[in-house]
């Protein structure tokens, strides 16, 4: 079990849900990032997930493609980034993850950008345009390091593919609650309910709803 | 064993989970009909009758006794429908969308050309069509957007990142996200994840299967060189396909050499030194990008050429040696341009003209017994607003002022 899963589970003997929160890094600035974090490990945020800006956020929403540019046009490094990130993970004692496209890690050098990461203790990495096929090297990395691989489910993905997603993820699986990009609304339907039915029957690994979530009511533990 | 969708290490198919089984399924379409002859001879009797295929190959007689070297041939892709070789892409991903059943076609566009070519097949064949378009490029091509939108087509300017054709195609992406049950995205060029680069190189290779008939009969033996404009890589990889067994014959790509490379406002990416290996809109290869691995603004005179990637193909091609690079500045686009135009009464667009430049280059490189081909990918009158500004006409300047003129009094 990873280092993640079994922070996430030890977190679930005293709460039935958990609270994972996503920012930009550098948007609006990293004071601001610095403010943010503070106050939200202070209310009790479970888990939280820094994404890494990146020119082309090909599967983010308008919100979150304007954070990713302006916070490159205001001259965000990843250099920063992970400075920043060590600063965190250094004074606040939750779970963090690297979001971010692959391009970042590619261009770093993919190994040399992991054993920073674990070097300053982030605990998983979601990259949303690095499906499996195409991730063997980043998967084998991470999991020699006790890092998370987090992978992705989708309501397209049928049952066969979630546990093939499932036998290469760890820490827990981000289910997509609805098509399209981030940030959009989500109907919290029928087809919504079997959709996290078929996510459950597919692991036993932690599952994580994002993607349109707009109330903290919504969460899932 | 090569892995599926790859290139050497080019290519491959990064892209987020919600459309792991939208392109399963294209995938299995795309293997169906490329097995199935009577797919092929459907397309080639759909070109031949609503577009005009084949294209010619026409000798440049004036100017090669000009440059007084090798024999000048332009492939004439203008005179395909809608004026470029777009519609042979967009023509034969149309009747695969009729064997997926699907009902809506998007795609993204730089120059136009591939959305006027998209929304075309769209009237044609009765699907929706909605166009993604960098919001400069809407200004830079405003009599395309009138057609696109003639013909029933919404189009949307992009006004995010760049406002190009990267930023067009980021957003088709998020379109097909969402509604990738209804609809099929039509990617215009050899770029994007597998099956793309190989499937509008597919259809292409039209365009070179022609080409070398074409010229044997008219020349009695292959060309010495084949010269294409390449911006994502289509109508290279087109003509291209036609002379790769063909070790003798040099196939030269050019880029857009913009203000110059030594300027950093080019897109160059093979040419150049400025780009490197990268993973980006859903493929590996050569971006124009900076150290953190953001993507860098790029810059063309030519719209379809302004782009941050290249095909993976092209880029297997460049590292093999196969393929040959040069870039053409804007610049020397402007004077490639008025030279055919004085000289054959043809008006390339400014992306094929790049082309013309480098054959210009070379053709007094070439003996008198020998050939060369230059890929006219499209036609240039498109393109009169940016090139009557170029020239800084003054009677068509007068015009214009005229016509906004009469506009403002209703």
């Amino acid at each position: 079990m990873s280092k993640l899963e079994e922070a996430i589970r030890t977190r679930l003997r005293d709460r039935e849900i958990l609270l994972m929160t996503h920012l930009v890094l550098g948007y609006p600035s990293f004071d601001v990032n610095r403010e943010v974090i503070r106050q939200m490990v202070e209310n009790g945020v479970d888990l939280i997930e820094m994404q890494i800006p990146f020119s082309e956020p090909m599967a983010d929403g308008p919100m979150i493609l304007k954070a990713n540019q302006e916070s490159i046009a205001r001259g965000a490094k990843v250099g920063q980034c992970l400075e920043f990130a060590k600063e965190m993970t250094a004074e606040f004692h939750i779970p963090f993850l690297f979001m971010t496209y692959y391009n970042i890690l590619y261009k770093h050098g993919l190994e040399e950008f992991i054993n920073r990461a674990h070097d300053i203790n982030i605990q998983g990495f979601i990259v949303p345009d690095l499906p499996p096929e195409e991730g063997r090297e980043y998967l084998e990395h991470l999991k020699s390091r006790n890092m998370a691989p987090i992978q992705i489910f989708a309501p397209t993905s049928s049952k066969e593919r979630m546990q093939e997603l499932a036998q290469n993820g760890a820490g827990f699986i981000y289910c997509v609650a609805r098509r399209g990009v981030t940030g959009q609304k989500t109907d919290f339907d029928q087809d919504f309910n079997e959709y996290i039915k078929r996510c459950r029957s597919a692991t036993g690994l932690p599952l994580a709803v994002g993607f349109g979530i707009r109330s903290k009511s919504d969460g899932q533990g | 064993m090569k892995k599926k969708g790859y290139y050497g290490h080019w290519g491959g198919a990064f892209v987020p989970e919600v459309l792991f089984e939208t392109f399963k399924e294209l995938n299995v379409f795309f293997e169906e009909v490329k097995k199935d002859s009577s797919f092929w001879h459907e397309y080639l009797q759909l070109m031949s009758s609503y577009s005009c295929r084949p294209t010619p190959l026409t000798y440049a007689e004036n100017l090669s006794k000009h440059f007084a070297g090798g024999h000048i041939y332009i492939k004439r892709e203008d005179l395909n429908h809608t004026g470029a070789h777009k519609a042979n892409n967009v023509m034969g991903q149309g009747l695969l969308v009729k064997r997926m059943g699907k009902k809506r076609v998007i795609a993204e566009t730089g120059a136009g050309q591939h959305g006027v070519a998209t929304a075309t097949m769209a009237a044609k064949f009765g699907f929706d069509c909605t166009i993604y378009m960098g919001e400069e490029d809407v200004q830079r091509q405003r009599p395309n957007v009138f057609w696109m939108e003639k013909m029933g087509a919404t189009v949307v300017p992009v006004t995010d990142g760049s406002k190009t054709l990267k930023d067009a195609i980021n957003e088709a992406f998020r379109d097909w996200v969402t509604n990738m049950d209804s609809t099929h995205y039509v990617l215009g060029t050899v770029c994007g994840p597998h099956p793309f680069p190989e499937m509008v190189a597919w259809f292409q290779s039209i365009i070179g299967i022609e080409a070398r008939e074409q010229i044997l009969q008219a020349f009695g033996k292959l060309p010495d060189r084949v010269y294409a404009c390449v911006g994502g890589g289509s109508n290279a990889m087109g003509i291209f396909q036609g002379f790769l067994q063909d070790e003798q014959v040099g196939l030269v790509g050019v880029e857009a050499g913009g203000k110059g490379l030594s300027t950093g406002e080019h897109a160059a990416r093979l040419a150049g030194s400025d780009a490197s290996p990268g993973v980006a809109q859903g493929y590996k290869t050569m971006f124009l990008q900076d150290s953190d691995g953001q993507m860098l603004d790029t810059h063309s005179v030519a719209a379809g050429l302004d782009y941050i990637g290249v095909s993976p193909i092209l880029s297997d091609l460049w590292e093999k040696g196969r393929v040959r690079f040069a870039a053409a500045t804007d610049s020397e686009v402007m004077e490639a341009l008025d030279l055919t135009m004085k000289k054959e009464g043809i008006i390339p667009a400014l992306e094929s003209a790049h082309g013309f430049v480098q054959a210009f280059k070379e053709a007094s490189d070439l003996g008198r017994d020998e050939a060369l081909i230059i890929n006219m990918s499209g036609r240039g009158d498109k393109d009169i607003f940016t090139i009557a500004n170029a020239y800084g006409d003054p009677s068509w300047k007068e015009f214009i002022i005229e016509r906004a003129e009469q506009y403002k009094k209703g």
